[in-house]
C-alpha cells in the first residue's frame, strides 16, 4: 500500500540517521578515545622511531674524528646534488701528500631524504638523525658542513 | 528569592521613586537594548566556543585547549581578531547593500529576542501575537541573505543566497504549521499564555505522538530555516566555498556569524517555549515531593537548560550529517514534512475540540 | 519584466568588473553562467581548475585545466640514472608512493634481468596492500567532508595514522617513503612490524562497522550517492578508466589478478566488482576493496619468509638497449611505467602512464545535466590526486 511505503519509508530514514547519531553521542562522551598529541608540550616524550629520516648528518667519536674518506659516493649517489665533497691535501706521519676532506657541504633545502647517499656510503660516514624541526629565518643556516671544524678521519678507515 | 523578575522589578521601582514615568521609561528601554546587545555578545562567544567543543570531542579531537582554562576564552580571542581585520569591500561590489547586509541580519536576530521569555515574570515585550511577530519577523533573515548574495558580485554568493531563498521560504511553511499546533492546543498566541497551558505538563508529553510530530518537524524545520547543516546549503563550503558570506571579511562577517548562532539560539528558545514548556519546571503527575523540588530550580535554569539542550541537538545533526543537495532539500520539505505537518495539524485540530489531551 | 531590467540598471550605479567581452563558448546560452572551481578551492583538493558552464544549478559542460602542478617528472627522469629516479615518483600519486615506487623498481628489475628473493616480495607486497588502506582511508574521509559530513573525516585519519606509525618504523618516512629499490627493499622490516600491523587490523576491524554506520547506511549518503555520476562500462572503457573507477562500472581491470606480478597469483583475494556504475558503486568498490586488502595482509603477515630483503645489484645500474614496462595496481588505477633504454646509465626516456589522467577525462560526461552538488561526489569517488594527474 501506499501510505504503508511511505511510512516504512520514512521510518527507515530515520533509524538510519539515529544510528550516526548514536555514533558521534558515543565519541562526544567518551573521551578517552580522543587520539590528540598536543605536539610543542609532548616535545620531550616524543620519540621518533631511529629510522626516521630527518636530515643528514656525520657522527664523530670523542677525539673529533669521523669515517668519511672522501670518495664522493655520496655526492655521485644523490640525486638533487645536495651534497658536495670539498678536499684539501694533508701531510700524513709519513710526510707524504694525501688527499681528505676539508668540508663536506650538505644542504638541507635541497634534500629529500631519499636516504640514497646514506646506503651508498661505503664507511657509514653519514647517518639520518632524528630531527624535523627544521624552520629557520635565514636559509643559507640550512647550508650545513657535515664534519666538525678541525675534525680528522678515523684510524684505520679506508 | 533572587530571581530575573525580582531585579527587574526593583529596578522598575527604584527608577519610578526617582524619575517621572516617561524619563523612567526610555532609561528602562536604554537598560533593555544594552542588555540584549550584551546577551548578544553574550551568546556568540558561548556558542561558539560550545560548538568547537561539541565538534572536537564528537571529531575525537580536543577542540581549543590554548587561551584560557581549557581554551574557554578562545571565541574572545577569535573576536578580537576579527575586529581588528579589514572589512574589505569588493570593487565590484554594491557598496550600500553590501555593508547593509550583516546589520539587517542583526536587526532581525535582536527583534526575534523581544517575546522571548527568558524566566518567569521576565520578558521584553509579552505582546498578544508572540508567536505570528517571531514566525514573521524570523522570514525577514532571508532579504538579508538575498541581499549580502546579490551585493557581493560573486557568483558563488548570487547561488548562495538564491539557494537559501529557496530553502527558507519553503521550510518556513512546515515551522510555521508546527507552531500553529501549539497554538491550536493552547488557543492563544500570547506566549506567555502558551507557557502558562504548560503549568501541569510540557506540549510534547501532553499532546501524545502528534505533538511529538510536531516538535520532529520544527527541530527540522528551523534547523534549515537558519542554514545549519546538514541543510547549509548557502554556504556549502565544499561547493560554493562560503555561499552568500564569501566576499565578507573582518567584522562584517563575524556578524554574519554571530547572527547564525544567535538565530540558533531563538528558535531553540522558541521550540522550548512552545513543546518544552518554557521556564516552566518539570513536574510529574502527583509526585508532590518531586514536583516541589523542581520547583526550587529558578525558572531561568529551566529555561537556559532545554534550550541548550536543543541546541545541542542542533549541533549534534551538524556534526553527524552530510549535507543535502538542493532537490533533495525541497523533495523533503514539500513531499514529507509539508505533508506530514498538514495531516499533523488535522489530528491536533481534532484532539483539540475533543479534547483529548492532559 | 523588460522594464525591470532597466530599473535595475540604473539602481546600479556601480559597474560589473571582470565582464569578459570575449564572444561566448558554443551552446552557451543567455542564462547560462561560467564559474571557476579552483585552483583554489575547498573541493578539488590541490590546484585543479574545473571552468563549469551552469545553467542556474545545472551542469552544462566541465572543462578540466591542468598544468598547475606539473613538474616534468618525466623529463627530470631522463637525467636521473636507475636507483635515483625511483624517489621521485613518490611525488606523482603521493597517496600511493609506494607502489609508485613499486611499480618503477619493477621494471628496473626487468631490465636487469634480476630476481628478488622470495622475503622481499612479501614486504613489498603488504607495504603496498598497507600503502592502499591507508589512501582509501583518506579517500574516504576526504569524500566524507565533501559531501558536508566532517567527522568520518577524523575518524578515518585515526585509522590512516596507525598505518603511517608503522610506515615510519619501517621506512623512515610517513609519505614519501622511498623504500622499494631495485632488487628489493631498502631496510628490513623493523622488528615491531607484525606486531604492530596485527594491532592496526584489530584497530581496523572494531572500527569499520562505523563507516557503514555514519555512511553507507546513512540515508542522506545514499541520496547523495546513488544514480550520481553515471558511467557505463562501455564509457569507462573508452575512456581508459581503471582501478575502482572501472570497477565501480562492472569492468573487470584488476592488474592483481589479470597481469599478476610479484606473488599476487598466490594469494587469495578477491576483484570487487559492482556494476551500478554512479558514485555509491565506486564508493563500495573501495570500501570492499580495503576489506580484501586486510585479506590478503592477514595471509602474509605470519609468513614471512626468512632470507634476504635485497639481492646485490651492482653499484652503476645500467640497463641493456631495449624498451621496458611494468603495470601495477595503485590505490586509483593502473599504473605503468615505460622505460626506453639506450643502454646508458640514465634512461632514455620515460613515460608514466598513470591512473588519474584518465579517470578525470570521465567527468565532463558523467557530470553533464546534474545539479552543482553532485559534482564535488563525483569528484569524490573518481579518488582525484592532482600531483597524479600534472606530473
Ligand atoms: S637523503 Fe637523498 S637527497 Fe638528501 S642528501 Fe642524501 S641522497 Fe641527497
Ligand atoms: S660520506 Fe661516505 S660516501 Fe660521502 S664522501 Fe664520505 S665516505 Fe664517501
Amino acid at each position: 500500500m501506499f501510505i504503508k511505503k511511505y511510512i516504512q519509508e520514512i521510518w527507515g530514514a530515520v533509524k538510519s540517521l539515529l544510528k550516526g547519531m548514536r555514533r558521534t553521542g558515543y565519541y562526544f562522551t567518551h573521551h578517552k578515545e580522543i587520539i590528540t598529541q598536543q605536539y610543542p608540550d609532548n616535545r620531550e616524550t616524543l620519540n621518533l622511531p631511529e629510522r626516521f629520516k630527518g636530515e643528514v648528518v656525520m657522527p664523530h667519536d670523542e677525539n673529533n674524528e669521523h669515517r668519511c674518506t672522501g670518495c664522493q659516493a655520496c655526492e655521485l649517489a644523490c640525486p638533487n646534488g645536495t651534497i658536495k665533497v670539498i678536499f684539501k691535501n694533508e701531510l700524513n706521519a709519513e710526510g707524504k701528500k694525501k688527499k681528505a676532506i676539508d668540508k663536506l657541504v650538505y644542504h638541507l633545502e635541497l634534500c629529500t631524504m631519499c636516504n640514497l647517499c646514506i646506503e651508498a656510503c661505503p664507511s657509514d660516514a653519514i647517518k639520518m638523525a632524528q630531527t624535523f624541526e627544521h624552520s629557520v629565518f635565514d636559509r643559507n643556516e640550512l647550508t650545513k658542513i657535515l664534519n666538525n671544524p678541525g675534525s680528522k678521519i678515523m684510524d684505520g678507515v679506508e | 528569592m533572587w530571581s530575573f523578575s525580582n531585579i527587574a522589578n526593583s529596578i522598575h521601582e527604584w527608577l519610578s521613586n526617582n524619575f517621572n514615568p516617561t524619563w523612567t521609561i526610555i532609561i528602562e528601554m536604554v537598560i533593555a537594548g544594552v542588555a540584549v546587545i550584551s546577551l548578544f555578545a553574550l551568546l556568540g562567544l558561548v556558542l561558539v566556543i560550545m560548538e568547537r567543543k561539541v565538534s572536537a570531542w564528537m571529531q575525537i579531537r580536543l577542540g581549543p585547549n590554548r587561551v584560557g582554562p581549557k581554551g574557554m576564552f578562545q571565541s574572545l580571542a577569535d573576536t578580537l581578531k576579527l575586529l581588528v581585520k579589514e572589512g574589505l569591500t569588493p570593487g565590484g561590489a554594491d557598496k550600500f547593500l553590501f555593508n547593509l547586509a550583516p546589520f539587517i541580519a542583526m536587526i532581525v536576530a535582536m527583534l526575534l529576542m523581544a517575546p522571548i521569555a527568558f524566566a518567569k515574570d521576565f520578558q521584553l515585550w509579552d505582546l498578544n501575537i508572540g508567536v505570528l511577530f517571531v514566525s514573521a519577523v524570523s522570514s525577514i533573515m532571508v532579504i538579508s541573505i538575498l541581499m549580502a548574495g546579490w551585493a557581493s558580485n560573486n557568483k558563488y554568493s548570487l547561488m548562495g543566497a538564491m539557494r537559501s531563498g529557496a530553502q527558507i521560504v519553503s521550510y518556513e511553511l512546515s515551522a510555521g504549521l508546527s507552531i500553529l499546533a501549539v497554538v491550536v492546543m493552547t488557543g492563544s498566541l500570547q506566549v506567555s499564555e502558551i507557557i502558562e497551558s504548560q503549568r501541569n505538563g510540557w506540549w510534547i508529553f501532553k499532546g501524545h505522538l502528534p505533538m511529538l510530530i510536531a516538535f520532529v518537524t520544527f527541530i527540522i524545520a528551523v534547523t534549515a530555516e537558519t542554514n545549519r547543516a546538514p541543510f547549509d546549503l548557502a554556504e556549502a563550503e565544499s561547493e560554493l566555498t562560503a555561499g552568500f558570506h564569501t566576499e565578507y571579511s573582518g567584522m562584517k562577517f563575524a556578524l554574519f556569524f554571530l547572527a547564525e548562532y544567535v538565530n540558533v539560539f531563538i528558535v531553540c528558545a522558541i521550540g522550548a517555549t512552545l513543546f518544552l514548556g518554557g521556564w516552566m519546571p518539570f513536574h510529574i503527575g502527583k509526585w508532590e515531593g518531586f514536583n516541589h523540588v523542581m520547583d526550587y530550580i529558578p525558572s531561568s535554569i529551566w529555561f537556559f537548560g532545554k534550550t541548550f539542550f536543543l541546541i545541542f541537538l542542533i549541533m549534534w545533526f551538524r556534526w553527524t550529517f552530510p549535507r543535502l543537495r538542493i532537490d533533495q532539500l525541497l523533495n523533503l520539505e514539500w513531499k514529507y514534512l509539508l505533508p506530514i505537518s498538514m495531516i499533523n495539524l488535522l489530528i491536533v485540530t481534532a484532539m483539540a475540540i475533543l479534547g483529548w489531551h492532559f | 519584466m523588460e522594464g525591470f531590467g532597466e530599473v535595475l540598471k540604473m539602481y546600479r550605479k556601480t559597474e560589473i568588473i571582470n565582464d569578459s567581452k570575449a564572444p561566448p563558448a558554443e551552446g552557451f546560452g543567455e542564462a547560462d553562467m561560467i564559474i571557476n572551481v579552483g585552483p583554489q578551492h575547498p573541493a578539488t583538493h590541490g590546484v585543479l581548475h574545473l571552468v563549469i558552464t551552469l545553467n542556474g544549478e545545472t551542469i552544462k559542460n566541465v572543462e578540466p585545466h591542468l598544468g598547475y602542478i606539473h613538474r616534468s617528472i618525466e623529463k627530470m627522469c631522463e637525467s636521473l640514472s636507475y636507483r635515483q629516479f625511483i624517489y621521485v615518483t613518490s611525488r606523482m600519486d603521493y597517496l600511493s608512493a609506494h607502489i609508485n615506487n613499486h611499480a618503477c623498481a619493477l621494471c628496473v628489475e626487468q631490465g636487469l634481468q634480476v630476481e628478488i628473493p622470495p622475503r622481499a616480495q612479501v614486504i613489498r607486497v603488504l607495504m603496498d596492500e598497507l600503502t592502499r588502506i591507508a589512501s582509501h582511508e583518506l579517500w574516504l574521509g576526504a569524500m566524507a567532508m565533501d559531501l558536508g559530513a566532517f567527522t568520518p573525516f577524523f575518524h578515518a585519519f585515526r585509522e590512516r595514522e596507525s598505518i603511517n606509525d608503522i610506515m615510519e618504523e619501517t621506512c623512515g618516512a610517513r609519505l614519501t617513503m622511498n623504500y622499494m629499490v631495485p632488487g628489493g627493499v631498502m631496510h628490513d622490516l623493523h622488528p615491531s612490524f607484525q606486531q604492530r600491523v596485527k594491532d592496526f587490523m584489530q584497530l581496523y576491524k572494531s572500527k569499520v562497522h562505523e563507516y557503514d554506520e555514519m555512511l553507507t547506511g546513512n540515508i542522506i549518503f545514499q541520496n547523495r550517492m546513488k544514480n550520481v555520476g553515471v558511467l557505463s562500462a562501455e564509457d569507462a572503457i573508452s575512456y581508459g578508466c581503471t582501478g575502482p573507477t572501472a570497477r565501480g562500472s562492472g569492468v573487470s581491470c584488476d592488474v592483481r589478478k589479470l597481469y599478476p606480478y610479484e606473488i599476487y597469483n598466490t594469494l587469495e583475494f578477491d576483484e570487487v566488482l559492482e556494476t551500478g556504475g554512479d558514485s555509491f558503486s565506486r564508493y563500495m568498490v573501495r570500501v570492499r576493496e580495503m576489506q580484501q586488502s586486510i585479506r590478503i595482509i592477514e595471509q602474509l603477515i605470519d609468513n614471512i619468509p626468512e632470507g634476504d630483503f635485497q639481492t646485490k645489484t651492482k653499484a652503476v645500474l645500467k640497463l641493456p638497449k631495449g624498451e621496458f614496462y611494468s603495470r601495477v595496481e595503485t590505490a586509483r588505477g593502473e599504473l605503468g611505467v615505460y622505460i626506453v633504454s639506450e643502454g646508458a646509465t640514465t634512461p632514455y626516456r620515460i613515460k608514466f602512464r598513470s591512473p588519474g589522467f584518465s579517470n578525470l577525462s570521465v567527468l565532463n560526461h558523467i557530470a553533464k545535466g546534474s545539479k552543482l552538488g553532485d559534482l564535488v561526489a563525483m569528484m569524490g569517488t573518481l579518488d582525484l590526486v592532482i600531483p597524479d594527474i600534472d606530473r
